[in-house]
């Protein structure tokens, strides 16, 4: 159930309903539950609704995580 | 030794990680992986006999699918029987109740609608105003708010049609009953990136604090999953037990305040029955007497006994507990398998059965 690629806000129609795309594939998606969404951004969908809003800090975050435990010694 | 770091070369990752986890001299430990959906990336990975000696991994209960009880499938087939369109998630309908499935009530002539979200169900009963419409809503904190989401709009728009057959889950207190139980022996829990990014993972200090067991949360591709477990050896090794999110990218400490608003709109926290685990306090979520109008149990199914028999010889109730892996049921690869599954958890694609089956060659 858990798809883990963001897809990006392509269309957004005045009911909060969405076009999101997923590299292609287009889905329709809920945004009834993500905060000032514009298109463009990135989102995280379960389940046909958006559920959280991926920013670009938070990404760099996940690559600094990575970095770091790449560099670290092995035990 | 510092490699140059390439955010996308994916193969290098996990390679480097596995090789650190490979390297651990910490205590032995039992890590249960709680999401179904981390069971799946760590078969596809044939993670499990690359695992340096003393390290375990656990598959746990966060298959939605497979935690709803043959009850809540009975029950369906019911309303089924008695006229009602039902819609429910795809995975849903090959789970044998008692004496049939969803799958079979639809071919023989049932209306049974898979759909991809609630608002689908909604749209369902929109379409169809003289018939009552029915969605099966099941799984932890991230479908709850989403059918909670479904029931506002339902009642904003004076649906009359439109009902839910609950069977949402809480994440936390199936995670206490694991603990609970003297059989098991966990040692940290590899926490689900999705139902996090709804909850947050402050949720998990006190129960991390309380039990002393390593909390990571993290995602879904090889490389997330890989980091999980390597911080919580880490953890392991330097005897330090927190919480740690390994997935910031969907998960932060708060969550999704709005979601859980709506979720603490609609629903409240009921005992729920959970297959295998039994009826757990506080284990999952009822409709408001406000919303009591959308409850298709008050509203169908008050004083109907149906009769809830597990599948014979299936040992889905053990599986789920994790104290037996899938290979141990008598019947794994014979006579229950994906493309006949005698089990909801060889069923469901998040199913441990159904994981380790189809990455058995792995
Ligand atoms: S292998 Fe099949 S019968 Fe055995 S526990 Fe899993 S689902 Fe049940």
């Amino acid at each position: 159930m858990c798809v883990a690629v963001p897809g990006k806000i392509v269309s957004i129609d005045e009911f909060d309903m969405a076009v999101v795309d997923f590299g292609g594939t287009t889905r329709e998606v809920s945004l009834a539950m993500v905060e000032d969404p514009a298109t463009g951004e990135y989102v995280i969908v379960h389940a046909g609704f958006a559920l959280h809003k991926v920013n670009s800090e938070e990404a760099l975050e996940t690559i600094e995580l990575m970095r770091q435990a790449l560099d670290d010694s092995n035990f | 030794m510092t490699r140059t770091f390439d955010p996308a070369d994916a193969q290098l990752q996990t390679q480097t990680l596995l090789e650190k986890i490979q390297s651990y001299t910490g205590p032995p430990i039992s890590v249960m992986e709680v999401c179904g959906t981390h069971t799946v990336a760590v078969a596809r990975m044939g993670l499990r006999p690359l695992l340096p000696q003393g390290v375990k991994l656990i598959s746990g209960p966060g298959c939605p699918v497979c935690v709803t009880p043959v009850e809540t499938f009975d029950k369906a087939i019911y309303l089924v029987e008695k006229g009602v369109i039902l819609a429910t998630y795809g995975d849903a309908m090959r789970v044998p109740g008692t004496r049939t499935t969803l799958a079979d009530a639809r071919a023989n002539g049932g209306r049974v609608e898979p759909v991809y979200s609630a608002l689908d169900a909604v749209k369902l009963a929109k379409a169809n105003p003289d018939d009552q419409v029915v969605f099966l809503g099941l799984g932890f904190e991230t479908t709850s708010p989403t059918a909670a989401h479904a029931i506002m709009v339902a009642g904003r728009e004076n649906l009359e049609n439109f009902s839910v057959l609950c069977a949402h889950k809480a994440l936390l207190p199936a995670m206490e009953a694991l603990v609970a139980d003297p059989q098991m022996e966990i040692g940290a829990f590899l926490c689900p990136g999705h139902a996090t990014m709804v909850i947050g993972s402050d949720v998990y200090k006190p129960f991390c604090e309380a039990h002393r067991l390593p909390c990571v949360v993290t995602g879904f591709e090889a490389q997330d999953v890989l980091l999980g477990l390597l911080w919580i050896l880490r953890q392991a090794k330097e005897g330090r037990a927190e919480v740690e999110n390994a997935y910031p990218r969907a998960v932060d400490a708060q969550g999704n305040v709005g979601a859980m608003k709506m979720l603490a709109t609609v629903f409240r926290p009921a005992d729920a029955r959970f297959r295998g685990i039994g009826v757990l306090p506080g284990g999952g979520y009822e409709l408001k007497e406000e919303f009591a109008h959308f409850d298709a149990e008050t509203r169908f199914l008050a004083g109907v006994e149906v009769e809830s028999r597990e599948p014979a010889g299936c040992m889905c109730a053990e599986v789920l507990r994790g104290r037996i892996e899938p290979s141990q049921c008598p019947l794994f690869a014979k006579t229950c398998t994906a493309e006949n599954p005698v089990g909801a958890c060889m069923v469901s694609s998040e199913g441990a059965c159904g994981a380790h089956y189809r990455y058995r060659g792995v």
